[in-house]
């Protein structure tokens, strides 16, 4: 009995994974056997997947790459704004797609910021259009997402062990060999493995970034299978090769990132003495100068378009946002209730299959879960009357990868730091639970909560296929304004969406850090 | 037990006085919302026919076509109405549609015979741009230029779908090699309608795939005389948006009655300015002021539903590969 050991039981985190896996498998299998004879993979596919795989590889590295130097040198200093700045890392990923790619091409399209600058001095515009744009698009929507995880992981490293290495006259080089290196290789495959995977399920930002039918993903044919061949199994099966993409990618990244942690601290804030001289904080400022710029300026050109049209939002747009906060909100308690016992399930060894239950949530398409539980509620109930579980349902499992690549580190250090402590005092069940676990865990539960509410409020997700006219959310509104040439109001609508993301990330993200160091 | 009884039967006698026949029309989602027609159409139908009409909203045209199929024969829908040509030939392999009783005095740019699904609106697809740039004068004359355009991709938006039809009714063979010209002009292509004419109101490219019914908006709504479509000489295809009724129906003459219901002048008058497409019937009073001022094209091109069923893959391939280099 293994689980004598162990101050709690791994049982309701294996349940929410099988819950998870449950869902994905199951709409998958509910459009699979709706399926027709169809046509089968044909060589758009393949070319498909050849470009799907390279714009992911590609977006994840870029983004993880650059996401290294930025967190070491948020983690390294403190500055006034530093928090706010934190903060608005989570921006670009929360946003409705269409609004991102409007905000990206304000700054760097044909006519943007950019090119007009250059047009002034007589120079051609950017050309943003093809694989680089697809790119630079991923990277402004993940590299904050990957700063932010690895960021977390330096906050993990024990104070102690600095303030040991400083006694030690470690330099900022043997800080980088001795404790950021090692905390790296941990972190790091998980990260590439999460940003690869929503990259992965892109479709809008590749097909207008990439500038045309060259930039068709895997996403795309799905989507062309289902609506315009309508041909299910094709979509089922390309589905499938999506699952089993992500599913490779993060058994790899799991293999890859095994390692030892770095034992206990006090649980003190942290203090460095490394990096002081003039060279390192202005190499620590440039990074961080650049990647603010560089995700700054397209949100300051959604806030900058969405002004003008805010006093003049009507009724339904207030009435829409109220939705989506029900949502974000039910959709939030449903994610902790998966996402906790499959972290805490993971911290006590049944990694593998669990981690990988989690990070599929981003690589099952959209169209076929909601598809497939169309299929599935059809029969027994009316769709539209679960408007709003469904889709806080849905919400929660696409945020359930980040939500356990935020936890299950944080799981993992405080069952091993405390778990056998625990054990000596007979603190089991509950109150470990209570007294111990969840009082650790509570910035990475805020963490978690933060970007759930926040995801959910900006996902259009399946309500489009079970929309009801007196059930809109916010995004759908959004996307109804500017079906009816509303631009501006559409735009007005995009920023009051930002601004309720980030106010629930805020919200939730400050609330798990009350009190303790950012 | 007992109780159980008793709550039945409370709940049967409510539902016996409470009961208003309710007719489910299922449409795309820009019908129902508040923008479009779908709260005017929804009141103005109330008023006459006593009944409770439920629109429901489901993507556009053609995800409207696979819900109905995934639902099959037994979907709650009694009309499914947004359909366009381009979809109606796979709609009727379904089986699932009935034959309509709606006689009307369309004025359609083409004769309509289908006896499954009755016209409510129709455009003319067209590339619209601001109205103090050159407007190219067809296709070749717009692949000959520098013009940027942006356009609509025809696996994901109905729009997209109708401007390979046009080049294929255009030019037939030719096609491949017009879309070959093209290429360069296209600065990108997007999911949907509102994508490419947001990219080309923030000047991202120099025109957008629309309608000649598009500056109308501006007109009308924002009283913005700065945008025009441009008029092409080889013609422009029409898109004619429909409505059919389902046999499975429970309730066969409340759909009849919706469907001519649609076509009078009621519906019609509601269409120009929430749809932003002409009237199958142009109402008594005549088309909005406005509307006057929109480019008319000398030739309509529209191919026939089993024509642009046949086309429809080999004209997608041909796209695919010319944009594709």
């Amino acid at each position: 009995m293994a689980d004598c050991a162990k101050p709690v039981s791994p049982r309701p985190g294996i349940g929410a994974a099988a819950l998870v896996v449950a869902l994905i498998f199951g709409t998958l299998t509910a459009v699979a056997l709706r399926a027709e004879v169809g046509r089968g993979f044909g060589a758009s596919d393949w070319a498909a997947v050849r470009f799907t795989l390279t714009q992911a590889c590609l977006s994840a590295v870029l983004s993880v790459g650059l996401a290294i130097p930025v967190a070491r040198a948020l983690a390294r200093r403190r500055f006034f704004g530093r928090r706010i700045l934190i903060t608005l890392l989570g921006a670009p990923f929360i946003l409705p797609v269409i609004v991102a790619i409007l905000g990206l091409l304000q700054v760097f399209g044909r006519a943007g910021w950019i090119s007009s600058g250059l047009a002034m001095l007589g120079l051609e515009p950017v050309q943003i259009y093809g694989l680089h744009g697809v790119v630079l698009a991923h990277v402004f929507f993940n590299l904050p997402l990957a700063t932010r995880l690895i960021l977390q992981g330096w906050q993990e490293i024990p104070a102690e062990r600095f303030r040991l290495a400083a006694q030690l006259g470690a330099d900022s080089r043997a800080m980088w060999q001795l404790l950021e290196r090692p905390m790296l290789t941990r972190i790091m495959p998980g990260a590439l493995a999460v940003v690869f995977a929503i990259c992965l399920s892109s479709f809008a930002v590749a097909l207008t970034l990439g500038g045309g039918p060259r930039a068709t993903t895997i996403e795309l044919a799905i989507y062309q299978a289902f609506r315009f061949d309508f041909d299910l199994g094709r979509a089922a099966l390309l589905s499938a090769l999506q699952l089993v993409l992500t599913g490779t990618a993060a058994l790899v990244a799991l293999r890859v990132a095994a390692g030892e942690g770095f034992g206990t601290g006090l649980d003190r804030a942290l203090q460095r003495w490394d990096g002081t001289g003039p060279i390192a904080r202005l190499l620590d400022g440039m990074w961080i100068a650049t990647a603010a710029i560089f995700l700054m300026l397209p949100l300051g050109a959604i806030v900058l378009s969405g002004l003008p049209g805010l006093t003049g939002l009507p009724v339904s747009v207030w009435a829409a946002a109220l939705n989506s906060v029900l949502v974000a909100a039910l959709s939030t308690v449903l994610l902790l209730l998966l996402a906790l016992p499959m972290a805490t399930a993971v911290a006590l060894g049944r990694g593998g299959a669990i981690e990988l239950a989690g990070i599929l949530g981003l690589a099952a398409s959209p169209l076929v879960i909601g598809t497939g539980l169309f299929i599935v509620i059809y029969p027994i109930a009316d769709p539209f009357a679960l408007a709003l579980p469904v889709t806080a349902l849905v919400n929660a499992v696409m945020a359930l990868p980040f939500a356990l690549r935020i936890l299950v580190p944080r799981a993992q250090v405080v069952v091993g730091r405390y778990g056998r402590l625990a054990l000596s005092l007979d603190m089991r069940g509950w109150s470990f639970v209570w007294r111990v676990l969840l009082p650790r865990m509570r910035p990475q539960i805020g963490f978690a909560a933060g970007l759930a509410a926040a995801l959910s409020m900006g996902d259009l997700g399946v309500i489009a296929l079970f929309a009801d006219p007196e059930f809109a959310t916010l995004p759908l509104q959004i996307y109804r304004l500017m079906g009816a040439y509303r631009m501006e109001l559409a735009s007005a609508a995009a920023l009051l969406l930002l601004a309720l993301s980030m106010a629930a990330f805020w919200i939730l993200d400050r609330g798990g850090r009350w009190h303790a160091e950012a | 037990m007992k109780y159980l009884v008793i709550a039945a039967g409370i709940l049967s006698t409510t539902a016996a006085v409470a009961e208003v026949p309710e007719l489910t029309v299922y449409t795309y989602d820009s019908f129902v919302s508040d923008w479009g027609p779908g709260p005017a159409v929804e009141a103005a139908f109330e008023e006459v026919c006593g009944c409770d009409l439920k629109l429901v909203g489901a993507g556009d045209g053609a995800a409207l076509l696979a819900r109905i199929k995934l639902e099959g024969a037994r979907s709650d829908a009694d009309v499914v109405l947004g359909l366009d040509t381009n979809l109606t030939a796979a709609a009727k392999a379904t089986g699932l549609f009935a034959e309509h009783s709606v006689v009307a005095d369309y004025t359609l740019p083409v004769a309509w015979e289908d006896k499954t699904f009755a016209p409510y609106d129709w455009g003319y697809f067209s590339f619209v741009q601001n109205a103090d740039a050159t407007a190219p004068t067809n296709f070749k004359d717009l692949a000959a230029s520098d013009t940027k355009i942006v356009i609509q991709d025809p696996r994901s938006s109905t729009p997209g779908l109708g401007l390979l039809m046009w080049v294929k009714a255009a030019y037939g063979d030719e096609a491949p090699a017009i879309w070959a010209d093209l290429s360069d002009n296209v600065v990108t292509v997007t999911k949907g309608w509102s994508e490419a004419y947001g990219l080309f109101l923030e000047g991202e490219a120099d025109m957008v795939l629309s309608y000649t019914t598009s500056p109308a908006y501006h007109l009308i709504a924002e009283e913005d005389d700065s945008k025009t479509a441009a008029l092409f000489d080889e013609g422009h295809y029409l898109q004619v948006e429909v409505a059919g009724k389902l046999a499975n129906s429970d309730q066969p003459e409340l759909a009849d009655q919706f469907l001519n219901f649609m076509v009078s002048e009621a519906f019609q008058s509601i269409i120009p300015t929430t749809n932003w497409m002409y009237p199958a019937v142009t109402p008594a009073a005549g088309l909005p002021a406005g509307f006057e001022t929109l480019v008319q094209p000398g030739k309509s091109l529209l191919l026939t539903e089993d024509e642009a069923a046949s086309v429809r893959d080999t004209a997608l391939d041909e796209w695919l590969t010319a944009l594709s280099r």
